[in-house]
């Protein structure tokens, strides 16, 4: 009997060890890029990094300003095609999407999900940029935001669907419209997890290169004008790590840095919409 | 049955049959609520009662799979007539549930006065005053007038379903269905309930769904028993607890079945 109780013990400990080191790991990998990125691009976080644009290629100094508000306008814009689109679809395919259709939504949004993001570059490409005549930022905002869609929809949905079916009929027996239930009491129920939804697709996108390179282009000079080529953080790493220069290389290492930062308020602003979430539910 | 003296608010289901696809749940039943009288509906689980109950307000067709045959009379009209937009009707016939539902998302005022917003904008004095005159009713009043503002999920169970049955009765419906409403309440909030079933049917015209035979017979005048989708008997309710008519009804109420 207490060989066997023993035993149990002995197994027990050395499970939790193991899953234990693997979280470690998994953990390790996060710790390590962001040690490695502020211990590289910290040094190179002044003033101007933020508020210059870059100078020409041999000096040194200069900053991201246009990168950083290129990023900001682009994923804001995408985030403002994306997300209705996005969030109406789940609410469909929740709600409605039982029969053929709803199958054949769920399947492209599906499929659309696994799809490399830089063949929705090139789809931009050739629907956007051939058409309009040029590179924009706006054609960049477009395929990140076809990027986001399936994303969105996909969590929407299921986040709906965990709102318990009782609520619903307690609207429809209150003599709620069918439409009316759905977005004010089944969508705002929801809305956390949605909104939770959104902050991640958001931090995804923020951080895509591939759709970038064929629409926005990429841009040396400061501009607003999303029908011009825009510079993105995300498309200036990739041009400073790629080049020769030992300052693009100090440059591009900060804008990593600068990036990741983002990211993660994103994802930490996420958690808390849930904790808030939860925080009113108990 | 006497005819009831107010044919207004008069509730009658006419060789109702409901059925999910082609399994009938609920077979050719005809049966009278009078006016301002409670008629509680028993029987055994999977005898068809709360599918019944959900053939009054039109909401068994929101079911997979859920349609009728049959009518139902609400003061004479026929409810399941194509003219009739089930929305507008379910605003006449309130309806509450075994479990509490309040909306999460919003406070007790806005719970209560969700029925009302539905149903177009209206003053906030007059809103206020319907507010507190549904809680009032519910005997809910008292225990929330100092917190309209906080979350309903901040409330008890019992409260919760007191907060319901207030919901329902804001927009001033007819009829008020209730489908075991104290099935998760404790003895506490269960009696509430019940006090709650005679003050209000001098208003409305109530019919509640329960497994609870004692329930029954505090807080109905009038009593039908189902079993297996049929009905099997109706009348008073001391009159079918004392001297049921049929065999079956006897069975169950002396709890040889069910």
């Amino acid at each position: 009997m207490n060989v066997r109780r023993l035993r149990r013990r002995v197994v027990s400990g050395l499970m939790t060890g193991l899953v234990a080191a693997l979280s470690f790991v998994a953990v390790l990998a996060l710790l390590l890029i962001l040690g490695h990125l502020i211990a590289k691009g910290a040094s190179s976080l002044d003033w101007s990094f933020f508020v210059k644009t870059p100078v020409p290629a041999g000096q040194t100094g200069g900053g991201v300003a246009h990168a950083i508000v290129g990023t900001i306008l682009i994923v804001g814009v995408a985030a403002l095609i994306g997300v209705p689109i996005g969030i109406g679809t789940g609410l469909y395919l929740a709600e409605y999407g039982s029969g053929r259709l709803g199958w054949t939504v769920r399947f492209v949004a599906d499929v659309l999900n696994g799809t490399p993001s830089i063949v929705l570059g090139i789809f931009a490409w050739t629907w956007l940029v051939r058409p309009m005549g040029g590179y924009s930022a706006l054609a960049g905002s477009v395929a990140l935001a076809a990027l986001m869609v399936p994303m969105l929809a996909r969590t929407t949905e299921e986040m709906v669907r965990l709102v318990p079916h009782s609520l619903r009929e307690a609207a429809l027996a209150l003599g709620y419209p069918r439409w009316r239930t759905s977005l004010r009491i089944v969508a705002r129920t929801a809305a956390a997890g949605i909104i939770t939804g959104c902050l991640v697709g958001i931090a995804r996108i923020a951080g895509e290169t591939a759709p970038l390179l064929f629409t926005a282009l990429g841009n040396l000079n400061f501009t607003t004008n999303v029908l011009q080529p825009m510079q993105t953080l995300s498309l200036q790493i990739f041009t400073y790590a790629t080049g020769p220069f030992e300052e693009w290389h100090r440059l591009a290492w900060a804008a990593a840095l600068v990036l990741m930062v983002l990211v993660l308020v994103l994802a930490l602003a996420a958690r808390a919409a849930i904790r808030q979430h939860h925080g009113a539910a108990s | 049955m006497a005819p009831p003296a107010d044919a207004r608010l008069q509730l009658e289901a006419v060789r109702l049959t409901a059925l999910y696809g082609r399994r009938a749940v609920v077979k050719d039943v005809s049966i009278l609520f009078p006016a301002h009288t409670v008629t509680a509906v028993i029987g055994p689980s999977g005898c068809g009662k709360t599918t019944f109950l959900r053939c009054l307000n039109r909401m068994h067709e929101l079911s997979e799979g859920g349609w009728v045959t049959g009518t139902v009379l609400l003061d004479g009209a026929d409810i399941y007539d194509p003219g009739v937009d089930p929305v507008q009707l379910r605003r006449r016939i309130g309806m509450v549930f075994q479990r509490p539902t309040p909306f999460p998302t919003m406070s007790i005022y806005d719970n209560v006065a969700a029925g009302l917003r539905v149903n177009g904008r209206r003053a906030r004095g007059e809103l206020d005053a319907v507010v507190e005159r549904a809680l009032r009713q519910a005997v809910l009043w008292d225990e929330v007038k100092d917190r309209l503002k906080k979350s309903a999920l901040d409330l008890s169970g019992g409260q919760q379903q007191r907060l319901c049955i207030a919901r329902a009765l804001a927009p001033a419906p007819e009829v008020l269905l209730l489908d075991e409403p104290t099935a998760s309440l404790d003895p506490a909030g269960t009696q509430r309930i019940e006090e709650l079933c005679h003050e209000l049917k001098a208003r409305y015209t109530i019919v509640i769904v329960t497994h609870n035979l004692q329930q029954a017979g505090r807080v109905s005048d009038y009593t039908a028993f189902f079993y297996l989708g049929d009905l099997v008997e109706v009348g008073r309710t001391e009159a079918l607890f004392t001297k049921p008519a049929k065999e079956q009804t006897e069975a169950y109420l002396t709890g040889r079945f069910g």
